[in-house]
Protein backbone atom coordinates (compact mmCIF):
# COMPACT_ATOMS: atom_id res chain seq x y z
CA UNK A 1 0.00 0.00 0.00
CA UNK A 2 1.67 3.60 -0.99
CA UNK A 3 -0.30 6.70 -0.92
CA UNK A 4 1.23 10.17 -2.09
CA UNK A 5 0.80 14.06 -1.16
CA UNK A 6 -2.51 13.16 0.78
CA UNK A 7 -3.91 16.91 1.71
CA UNK A 8 -6.54 17.45 3.70
CA UNK A 9 -8.02 20.49 5.80
CA UNK A 10 -10.92 20.78 8.18
CA UNK A 11 -11.80 24.89 7.50
CA UNK A 12 -9.08 27.20 6.80
CA UNK A 13 -6.46 24.76 8.88
CA UNK A 14 -4.78 22.82 6.86
CA UNK A 15 -4.07 19.58 8.75
CA UNK A 16 -2.34 17.20 6.02
CA UNK A 17 0.57 19.13 3.84
CA UNK A 18 1.30 16.04 1.55
CA UNK A 19 1.94 13.01 2.75
CA UNK A 20 3.61 10.28 1.18
CA UNK A 21 3.83 6.78 2.85
CA UNK A 22 4.43 3.41 1.83
CA UNK A 23 3.56 0.25 3.54
CA UNK A 24 4.36 -3.33 2.53
CA UNK A 25 3.24 -6.32 2.99
CA UNK A 26 4.60 -7.73 6.19
CA UNK A 27 5.54 -4.24 7.23
CA UNK A 28 4.97 -2.90 10.62
CA UNK A 29 5.17 0.56 10.45
CA UNK A 30 4.78 2.55 13.44
CA UNK A 31 3.82 6.49 13.00
CA UNK A 32 5.12 8.89 15.69
CA UNK A 33 4.55 12.47 16.37
CA UNK A 34 3.61 15.45 18.86
CA UNK A 35 -0.04 16.17 19.04
CA UNK A 36 -1.78 18.10 16.19
CA UNK A 37 0.85 16.19 14.11
CA UNK A 38 -2.01 14.92 11.70
CA UNK A 39 -1.24 11.07 12.05
CA UNK A 40 -4.67 10.21 13.24
CA UNK A 41 -6.04 12.43 10.54
CA UNK A 42 -4.00 10.43 8.15
CA UNK A 43 -5.10 7.18 9.75
CA UNK A 44 -8.76 8.38 9.19
CA UNK A 45 -8.04 9.11 5.12
CA UNK A 46 -6.72 6.02 5.06
CA UNK A 47 -9.70 3.92 5.75
CA UNK A 48 -12.12 6.48 4.38
CA UNK A 49 -13.61 7.72 7.70
CA UNK A 50 -12.24 11.28 6.83
CA UNK A 51 -12.47 12.58 3.30
CA UNK A 52 -9.08 13.94 2.05
CA UNK A 53 -9.39 16.56 -0.31
CA UNK A 54 -6.25 15.40 -2.39
CA UNK A 55 -3.96 12.60 -2.90
CA UNK A 56 -3.29 8.86 -4.54
CA UNK A 57 -3.68 6.02 -2.41
CA UNK A 58 -2.37 2.55 -4.53
CA UNK A 59 -3.56 -0.76 -2.98
CA UNK A 60 -2.13 -3.61 -4.73
CA UNK A 61 -2.16 -3.12 -8.37
CA UNK A 62 -4.81 -0.53 -8.09
CA UNK A 63 -4.87 3.36 -7.71
CA UNK A 64 -7.47 5.50 -6.47
CA UNK A 65 -7.87 9.51 -6.01
CA UNK A 66 -8.74 9.74 -2.54
CA UNK A 67 -10.61 12.44 -2.98
CA UNK A 68 -12.78 11.02 -5.33
CA UNK A 69 -13.47 7.86 -4.24
CA UNK A 70 -17.06 5.89 -5.67
CA UNK A 71 -18.71 4.21 -2.49
CA UNK A 72 -18.31 0.73 -4.28
CA UNK A 73 -14.31 1.25 -4.32
CA UNK A 74 -14.52 2.35 -0.50
CA UNK A 75 -16.66 -0.62 0.35
CA UNK A 76 -14.36 -2.90 -1.60
CA UNK A 77 -11.36 -1.58 -0.21
CA UNK A 78 -12.77 -1.58 3.34
CA UNK A 79 -13.10 -5.11 3.12
CA UNK A 80 -9.44 -5.60 2.49
CA UNK A 81 -8.43 -3.84 5.42
CA UNK A 82 -9.08 -3.69 9.62
CA UNK A 83 -9.23 -0.74 11.72
CA UNK A 84 -8.52 -0.59 15.56
CA UNK A 85 -9.73 2.36 17.44
CA UNK A 86 -8.51 4.83 20.53
CA UNK A 87 -11.66 4.10 22.19
CA UNK A 88 -12.46 0.13 21.03
CA UNK A 89 -15.74 1.23 20.00
CA UNK A 90 -16.97 -2.30 20.21
CA UNK A 91 -20.79 -3.03 19.37
CA UNK A 92 -22.08 -1.91 22.64
CA UNK A 93 -25.49 -4.12 21.87
CA UNK A 94 -23.53 -7.25 21.02
CA UNK A 95 -21.19 -9.45 23.06
CA UNK A 96 -17.67 -10.13 22.48
CA UNK A 97 -17.78 -13.15 20.29
CA UNK A 98 -20.74 -11.33 18.34
CA UNK A 99 -18.36 -8.48 17.33
CA UNK A 100 -16.39 -10.54 15.88
CA UNK A 101 -19.03 -12.14 13.62
CA UNK A 102 -20.60 -9.28 12.77
CA UNK A 103 -18.60 -8.11 10.01
CA UNK A 104 -18.37 -11.88 8.62
CA UNK A 105 -22.09 -13.11 8.62
CA UNK A 106 -23.38 -9.72 7.84
CA UNK A 107 -20.89 -7.71 5.83
CA UNK A 108 -19.29 -10.67 4.09
CA UNK A 109 -22.21 -12.93 4.08
CA UNK A 110 -20.74 -16.34 6.03
CA UNK A 111 -22.37 -19.17 7.28
CA UNK A 112 -22.82 -18.54 10.96
CA UNK A 113 -21.32 -21.45 11.91
CA UNK A 114 -18.56 -20.97 10.25
CA UNK A 115 -18.04 -17.24 11.64
CA UNK A 116 -18.75 -18.60 14.82
CA UNK A 117 -15.49 -20.84 14.49
CA UNK A 118 -13.41 -18.09 13.38
CA UNK A 119 -14.78 -15.68 16.08
CA UNK A 120 -13.88 -18.59 18.63
CA UNK A 121 -10.39 -19.13 17.53
CA UNK A 122 -9.68 -15.01 17.10
CA UNK A 123 -10.31 -14.85 20.57
CA UNK A 124 -9.01 -17.76 21.91
CA UNK A 125 -5.89 -16.10 20.31
CA UNK A 126 -6.03 -12.88 22.12
CA UNK A 127 -6.57 -14.47 25.41
CA UNK A 128 -10.55 -13.72 25.83
CA UNK A 129 -11.83 -17.80 24.89
CA UNK A 130 -13.54 -17.28 28.35
CA UNK A 131 -15.09 -13.95 28.20
CA UNK A 132 -17.01 -14.59 24.28
CA UNK A 133 -20.67 -14.04 26.05
CA UNK A 134 -19.31 -10.78 28.07
CA UNK A 135 -21.30 -7.33 26.82
CA UNK A 136 -17.88 -4.83 26.22
CA UNK A 137 -19.81 -2.98 29.54
CA UNK A 138 -18.67 -6.27 31.08
CA UNK A 139 -15.16 -6.22 30.03
CA UNK A 140 -12.25 -3.37 31.09
CA UNK A 141 -10.94 -1.21 28.29
CA UNK A 142 -7.82 -4.08 27.42
CA UNK A 143 -10.19 -6.46 27.48
CA UNK A 144 -12.40 -4.42 24.70
CA UNK A 145 -9.53 -3.73 22.75
CA UNK A 146 -8.32 -6.98 23.00
CA UNK A 147 -11.54 -8.05 21.37
CA UNK A 148 -10.82 -5.32 18.97
CA UNK A 149 -8.01 -6.78 17.40
CA UNK A 150 -9.80 -9.96 16.99
CA UNK A 151 -12.54 -8.25 15.28
CA UNK A 152 -10.22 -6.89 13.14
CA UNK A 153 -7.73 -10.32 12.60
CA UNK A 154 -10.61 -12.60 11.96
CA UNK A 155 -11.88 -10.58 8.37
CA UNK A 156 -8.10 -11.69 7.17
CA UNK A 157 -7.51 -8.30 6.69
CA UNK A 158 -4.59 -7.48 4.17
CA UNK A 159 -3.67 -4.91 6.61
CA UNK A 160 -4.75 -3.52 9.88
CA UNK A 161 -4.61 0.00 10.88
CA UNK A 162 -4.09 1.08 14.94
CA UNK A 163 -5.27 3.96 15.69
CA UNK A 164 -3.75 5.09 19.01
CA UNK A 165 -4.51 1.15 20.53
CA UNK A 166 -3.18 1.75 23.97
CA UNK A 167 -3.96 5.49 24.54
CA UNK A 168 -7.32 4.94 26.65
CA UNK A 169 -5.53 3.09 28.67
CA UNK A 170 -3.51 2.74 32.30
CA UNK A 171 0.41 1.29 31.69
CA UNK A 172 -0.88 -2.87 32.65
CA UNK A 173 -3.51 -3.26 30.26
CA UNK A 174 -1.05 -1.36 27.83
CA UNK A 175 1.32 -3.90 28.57
CA UNK A 176 -1.49 -6.84 27.55
CA UNK A 177 -2.59 -5.20 24.30
CA UNK A 178 0.84 -4.53 23.38
CA UNK A 179 1.31 -8.02 23.59
CA UNK A 180 -1.19 -9.34 21.42
CA UNK A 181 0.15 -7.05 19.09
CA UNK A 182 3.56 -7.87 18.95
CA UNK A 183 2.22 -11.78 18.75
CA UNK A 184 0.45 -10.25 16.00
CA UNK A 185 3.20 -8.78 14.28
CA UNK A 186 5.53 -11.81 14.41
CA UNK A 187 2.91 -13.88 12.58
CA UNK A 188 3.50 -11.07 9.67
CA UNK A 189 0.30 -9.31 9.43
CA UNK A 190 1.28 -5.82 7.80
CA UNK A 191 0.72 -3.39 10.23
CA UNK A 192 0.12 0.65 10.12
CA UNK A 193 0.02 2.13 13.55
CA UNK A 194 -0.41 5.56 15.37
CA UNK A 195 1.54 5.20 18.67
CA UNK A 196 2.96 6.76 21.24
CA UNK A 197 4.54 4.19 22.34
CA UNK A 198 8.12 4.42 21.67
CA UNK A 199 8.84 1.35 22.85
CA UNK A 200 6.67 -0.54 20.61
CA UNK A 201 8.37 1.47 17.45
CA UNK A 202 11.38 0.59 18.69
CA UNK A 203 11.12 -3.23 19.31
CA UNK A 204 8.11 -4.27 16.86
CA UNK A 205 7.84 -2.50 13.92
CA UNK A 206 10.00 -2.60 10.89
CA UNK A 207 9.72 1.15 9.84
CA UNK A 208 9.50 4.34 11.77
CA UNK A 209 7.66 7.27 10.35
CA UNK A 210 8.18 10.36 12.50
CA UNK A 211 5.29 13.37 11.51
CA UNK A 212 4.96 17.04 12.55
CA UNK A 213 2.75 19.58 11.33
CA UNK A 214 1.64 17.98 9.03
CA UNK A 215 4.28 16.14 7.30
CA UNK A 216 6.42 13.50 7.21
CA UNK A 217 9.86 14.76 8.85
CA UNK A 218 11.59 11.38 8.60
CA UNK A 219 10.99 8.17 7.71
CA UNK A 220 13.09 4.89 7.41
CA UNK A 221 13.97 1.52 9.11
CA UNK A 222 12.91 1.86 12.66
CA UNK A 223 16.73 1.18 14.01
CA UNK A 224 17.79 3.54 11.77
CA UNK A 225 14.99 6.26 13.06
CA UNK A 226 16.10 5.69 16.76
CA UNK A 227 19.52 5.13 16.78
CA UNK A 228 21.11 7.69 14.07
CA UNK A 229 17.99 10.31 13.52
CA UNK A 230 18.79 12.43 10.71
CA UNK A 231 16.58 15.30 11.70
CA UNK A 232 17.53 17.57 14.74
CA UNK A 233 13.65 17.03 15.31
CA UNK A 234 12.82 13.87 15.70
CA UNK A 235 15.87 13.57 17.93
CA UNK A 236 13.89 15.90 19.99
CA UNK A 237 11.16 14.68 20.35
CA UNK A 238 12.51 10.98 21.04
CA UNK A 239 14.59 11.88 24.21
CA UNK A 240 11.75 13.41 25.52
CA UNK A 241 9.06 10.58 26.85
CA UNK A 242 6.39 10.73 23.73
CA UNK A 243 3.78 9.95 26.09
CA UNK A 244 4.01 13.18 27.81
CA UNK A 245 4.42 15.07 24.56
CA UNK A 246 1.53 13.67 22.31
CA UNK A 247 -2.03 13.24 23.11
CA UNK A 248 -4.30 13.33 20.33
CA UNK B 1 -92.03 10.96 38.29
CA UNK B 2 -88.78 9.97 35.98
CA UNK B 3 -86.42 11.75 38.51
CA UNK B 4 -87.67 9.39 41.64
CA UNK B 5 -87.19 6.38 39.16
CA UNK B 6 -83.90 7.34 38.39
CA UNK B 7 -82.83 7.97 42.07
CA UNK B 8 -84.64 4.98 43.00
CA UNK B 9 -82.00 3.00 41.14
CA UNK B 10 -78.76 2.75 43.29
CA UNK B 11 -75.63 4.33 42.16
CA UNK B 12 -73.24 1.09 42.55
CA UNK B 13 -76.18 -0.87 40.31
CA UNK B 14 -75.34 2.00 36.95
CA UNK B 15 -71.86 1.71 37.95
CA UNK B 16 -71.58 -2.24 37.77
CA UNK B 17 -73.66 -2.13 34.73
CA UNK B 18 -71.80 0.29 33.03
CA UNK B 19 -68.68 -1.32 33.36
CA UNK B 20 -68.64 -3.57 30.69
CA UNK B 21 -70.55 -1.33 28.29
CA UNK B 22 -67.50 0.94 29.03
CA UNK B 23 -64.53 -1.66 28.65
CA UNK B 24 -65.69 -3.43 25.63
CA UNK B 25 -65.40 -0.59 23.72
CA UNK B 26 -62.25 0.37 25.66
CA UNK B 27 -61.19 -3.41 24.34
CA UNK B 28 -62.65 -3.56 20.73
CA UNK B 29 -61.99 0.33 20.18
CA UNK B 30 -59.37 2.01 22.09
CA UNK B 31 -56.88 -0.58 22.17
CA UNK B 32 -57.28 -1.23 18.99
CA UNK B 33 -57.08 2.50 17.66
CA UNK B 34 -54.19 2.95 19.27
CA UNK B 35 -52.48 0.08 18.81
CA UNK B 36 -52.73 0.64 14.79
CA UNK B 37 -51.72 4.11 15.16
CA UNK B 38 -49.13 3.69 17.46
CA UNK B 39 -47.65 0.77 15.21
CA UNK B 40 -47.88 2.99 12.03
CA UNK B 41 -46.14 6.08 14.11
CA UNK B 42 -43.10 4.31 14.98
CA UNK B 43 -42.94 3.42 11.12
CA UNK B 44 -43.52 6.98 10.22
CA UNK B 45 -40.97 8.18 13.57
CA UNK B 46 -38.18 5.63 12.64
CA UNK B 47 -38.01 6.74 8.63
CA UNK B 48 -37.90 10.22 9.45
CA UNK B 49 -35.66 10.28 12.00
CA UNK B 50 -33.35 7.99 9.64
CA UNK B 51 -33.73 10.35 6.96
CA UNK B 52 -33.10 13.27 8.91
CA UNK B 53 -29.90 11.55 10.95
CA UNK B 54 -28.76 10.64 7.45
CA UNK B 55 -29.10 13.97 6.23
CA UNK B 56 -31.15 12.69 2.85
CA UNK B 57 -30.99 16.35 0.56
CA UNK B 58 -34.66 17.39 -0.06
CA UNK B 59 -36.15 14.47 1.65
CA UNK B 60 -34.81 15.72 5.37
CA UNK B 61 -36.81 18.96 4.82
CA UNK B 62 -39.81 17.08 3.81
CA UNK B 63 -39.49 15.71 6.95
CA UNK B 64 -38.83 18.92 9.25
CA UNK B 65 -41.78 20.12 7.42
CA UNK B 66 -43.91 17.28 8.47
CA UNK B 67 -42.82 17.61 11.55
CA UNK B 68 -43.25 21.06 11.92
CA UNK B 69 -47.31 21.11 10.57
CA UNK B 70 -48.22 18.21 12.61
CA UNK B 71 -46.30 19.21 15.66
CA UNK B 72 -47.62 23.17 15.51
CA UNK B 73 -51.87 22.48 15.06
CA UNK B 74 -53.80 20.95 17.60
CA UNK B 75 -55.05 17.11 17.48
CA UNK B 76 -58.60 18.34 17.54
CA UNK B 77 -57.78 20.95 14.57
CA UNK B 78 -56.39 17.87 12.87
CA UNK B 79 -59.02 15.24 13.37
CA UNK B 80 -61.77 17.89 12.23
CA UNK B 81 -59.81 18.97 8.93
CA UNK B 82 -59.57 15.27 7.90
CA UNK B 83 -63.34 14.23 9.09
CA UNK B 84 -65.12 17.01 8.66
CA UNK B 85 -63.20 19.09 6.06
CA UNK B 86 -61.72 16.68 3.41
CA UNK B 87 -65.06 15.50 2.60
CA UNK B 88 -65.90 18.97 0.75
CA UNK B 89 -63.31 18.06 -1.42
CA UNK B 90 -64.59 14.98 -2.07
CA UNK B 91 -62.29 12.33 0.42
CA UNK B 92 -64.43 10.62 2.68
CA UNK B 93 -63.05 8.82 5.03
CA UNK B 94 -64.58 6.78 7.82
CA UNK B 95 -64.38 7.71 11.47
CA UNK B 96 -62.46 5.12 12.61
CA UNK B 97 -59.67 5.03 9.82
CA UNK B 98 -59.74 8.67 9.94
CA UNK B 99 -58.55 8.44 13.38
CA UNK B 100 -56.09 5.95 12.71
CA UNK B 101 -54.46 8.59 9.88
CA UNK B 102 -54.73 11.19 12.46
CA UNK B 103 -53.44 9.76 15.20
CA UNK B 104 -50.30 8.14 13.76
CA UNK B 105 -49.41 11.05 11.46
CA UNK B 106 -49.59 13.37 14.86
CA UNK B 107 -47.59 10.99 17.01
CA UNK B 108 -45.05 10.12 14.27
CA UNK B 109 -44.49 13.68 14.10
CA UNK B 110 -43.53 13.85 17.95
CA UNK B 111 -41.59 9.88 18.32
CA UNK B 112 -39.70 10.91 15.15
CA UNK B 113 -37.90 13.68 17.72
CA UNK B 114 -37.19 11.43 20.36
CA UNK B 115 -36.12 8.48 17.46
CA UNK B 116 -33.79 10.84 15.87
CA UNK B 117 -32.39 12.54 19.51
CA UNK B 118 -31.79 9.02 20.08
CA UNK B 119 -29.37 8.34 17.26
CA UNK B 120 -27.58 10.96 17.70
CA UNK B 121 -26.82 9.86 21.62
CA UNK B 122 -25.36 6.79 19.99
CA UNK B 123 -21.77 7.49 20.00
CA UNK B 124 -20.35 8.10 15.83
CA UNK B 125 -17.83 5.32 16.44
CA UNK B 126 -20.35 2.78 16.49
CA UNK B 127 -21.23 3.97 13.06
CA UNK B 128 -17.84 4.14 12.07
CA UNK B 129 -16.60 0.46 13.20
CA UNK B 130 -19.50 -0.98 11.89
CA UNK B 131 -18.47 0.41 8.57
CA UNK B 132 -15.15 -0.61 8.98
CA UNK B 133 -16.35 -4.07 9.94
CA UNK B 134 -17.49 -4.14 6.46
CA UNK B 135 -20.99 -3.78 7.11
CA UNK B 136 -23.08 -0.65 4.33
CA UNK B 137 -24.32 1.96 6.10
CA UNK B 138 -27.77 0.81 5.97
CA UNK B 139 -26.30 -2.67 7.90
CA UNK B 140 -24.92 -0.35 10.53
CA UNK B 141 -28.13 0.95 11.07
CA UNK B 142 -29.75 -1.62 11.55
CA UNK B 143 -27.85 -3.89 13.41
CA UNK B 144 -26.08 -1.55 15.60
CA UNK B 145 -26.79 1.84 15.68
CA UNK B 146 -30.55 1.93 15.57
CA UNK B 147 -31.00 -1.28 18.62
CA UNK B 148 -29.20 1.75 20.91
CA UNK B 149 -30.88 4.00 19.43
CA UNK B 150 -34.50 2.11 20.70
CA UNK B 151 -33.02 1.74 23.94
CA UNK B 152 -32.65 4.87 25.06
CA UNK B 153 -35.58 6.19 23.19
CA UNK B 154 -37.89 3.40 25.01
CA UNK B 155 -38.81 4.63 27.94
CA UNK B 156 -39.92 8.48 26.20
CA UNK B 157 -41.37 6.51 23.48
CA UNK B 158 -43.51 4.57 26.51
CA UNK B 159 -44.56 8.24 27.51
CA UNK B 160 -46.09 9.03 23.72
CA UNK B 161 -47.72 5.74 23.85
CA UNK B 162 -49.52 6.39 27.20
CA UNK B 163 -50.14 9.98 26.48
CA UNK B 164 -51.68 8.48 23.21
CA UNK B 165 -54.13 6.19 24.95
CA UNK B 166 -55.76 8.60 26.72
CA UNK B 167 -55.91 11.13 23.48
CA UNK B 168 -57.69 8.65 22.04
CA UNK B 169 -60.74 10.24 23.61
CA UNK B 170 -60.75 12.95 21.52
CA UNK B 171 -61.56 10.74 18.86
CA UNK B 172 -64.93 11.06 20.31
CA UNK B 173 -65.41 14.29 18.61
CA UNK B 174 -65.26 12.67 14.77
CA UNK B 175 -68.08 10.12 16.21
CA UNK B 176 -65.75 7.49 16.79
CA UNK B 177 -67.49 4.97 19.29
CA UNK B 178 -64.27 4.39 21.87
CA UNK B 179 -64.43 4.59 25.66
CA UNK B 180 -64.79 8.27 26.33
CA UNK B 181 -67.83 8.43 23.77
CA UNK B 182 -69.50 4.92 24.81
CA UNK B 183 -69.57 6.79 28.82
CA UNK B 184 -71.53 10.18 27.00
CA UNK B 185 -73.63 7.75 25.73
CA UNK B 186 -74.99 5.92 28.78
CA UNK B 187 -74.04 9.14 30.76
CA UNK B 188 -77.21 10.50 28.20
CA UNK B 189 -79.21 8.35 29.44
CA UNK B 190 -78.92 8.02 32.90
CA UNK B 191 -77.44 11.05 34.17
CA UNK B 192 -75.16 10.11 36.61
CA UNK B 193 -71.71 12.25 35.48
CA UNK B 194 -70.10 12.62 38.13
CA UNK B 195 -69.42 8.57 38.90
CA UNK B 196 -69.78 7.52 35.45
CA UNK B 197 -66.87 10.46 34.04
CA UNK B 198 -64.90 9.09 37.63
CA UNK B 199 -65.56 5.57 36.30
CA UNK B 200 -64.56 5.77 32.78
CA UNK B 201 -61.05 8.01 34.18
CA UNK B 202 -60.33 4.71 36.54
CA UNK B 203 -60.67 2.32 33.61
CA UNK B 204 -57.90 4.74 31.72
CA UNK B 205 -55.81 4.41 35.07
CA UNK B 206 -56.18 0.42 34.45
CA UNK B 207 -54.64 0.91 30.72
CA UNK B 208 -51.68 3.08 31.74
CA UNK B 209 -51.00 1.22 34.63
CA UNK B 210 -50.52 -2.10 32.72
CA UNK B 211 -48.65 -0.06 30.21
CA UNK B 212 -46.07 1.24 32.78
CA UNK B 213 -45.89 -1.87 33.95
CA UNK B 214 -44.84 -3.60 30.45
CA UNK B 215 -42.47 -0.58 29.79
CA UNK B 216 -40.45 -1.81 33.14
CA UNK B 217 -40.46 -5.50 31.70
CA UNK B 218 -39.21 -4.11 28.46
CA UNK B 219 -36.69 -1.44 29.54
CA UNK B 220 -35.83 -4.87 31.70
CA UNK B 221 -35.41 -6.74 28.80
CA UNK B 222 -33.66 -4.17 26.81
CA UNK B 223 -30.72 -3.59 28.79
CA UNK B 224 -29.27 -6.95 28.52
CA UNK B 225 -26.14 -5.63 27.26
CA UNK B 226 -25.55 -2.84 30.26
CA UNK B 227 -23.80 -3.61 32.93
CA UNK B 228 -25.00 -2.20 36.84
CA UNK B 229 -22.90 -2.32 39.08
CA UNK B 230 -24.95 -3.52 42.35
Amino acid sequence: MEVKNVRKSFGQTQVLKGVDLRVDRGDVVAILGPSGSGKTTLLRCLNFLERADEGTLRFDEEEFRLGHMSKRDVARLRKRTAFVFQSYNLFLNKTALQNVTEGLIVGRKMPRDRAEEIGRRALSKVGMADRMNHYPSQLSGGQQQRVAIARAMAVEPEIIYFDEPTSALDPELTGEVLAVMRQLAGEGMTMLVVTHELGFARTVSSQTVFMEHGVVVEAGASREVFEHPREERTRAFLQTDGRAEGKD
Amino acid sequence: MLERLYESVPLLEILVDSFPKILIPGLTVTIPLTAIAFSLAMVIAVAAAMIQFARVPAAAQLCRFYIWIFRGTPLLVQLFVVFFGLPKVGVRIEPFPAAVLVFSLNEGAYCAETVRAALEAVPAGQLEAGRCAGLSYLQTMRRIVLPQAMRTAFPPLSNSLIAMVKDTSLAANITVVEMFRATEQIDARVYQPLALYIEVGLVYLLFSTVLTWLQHIGERKLSAYEYREG
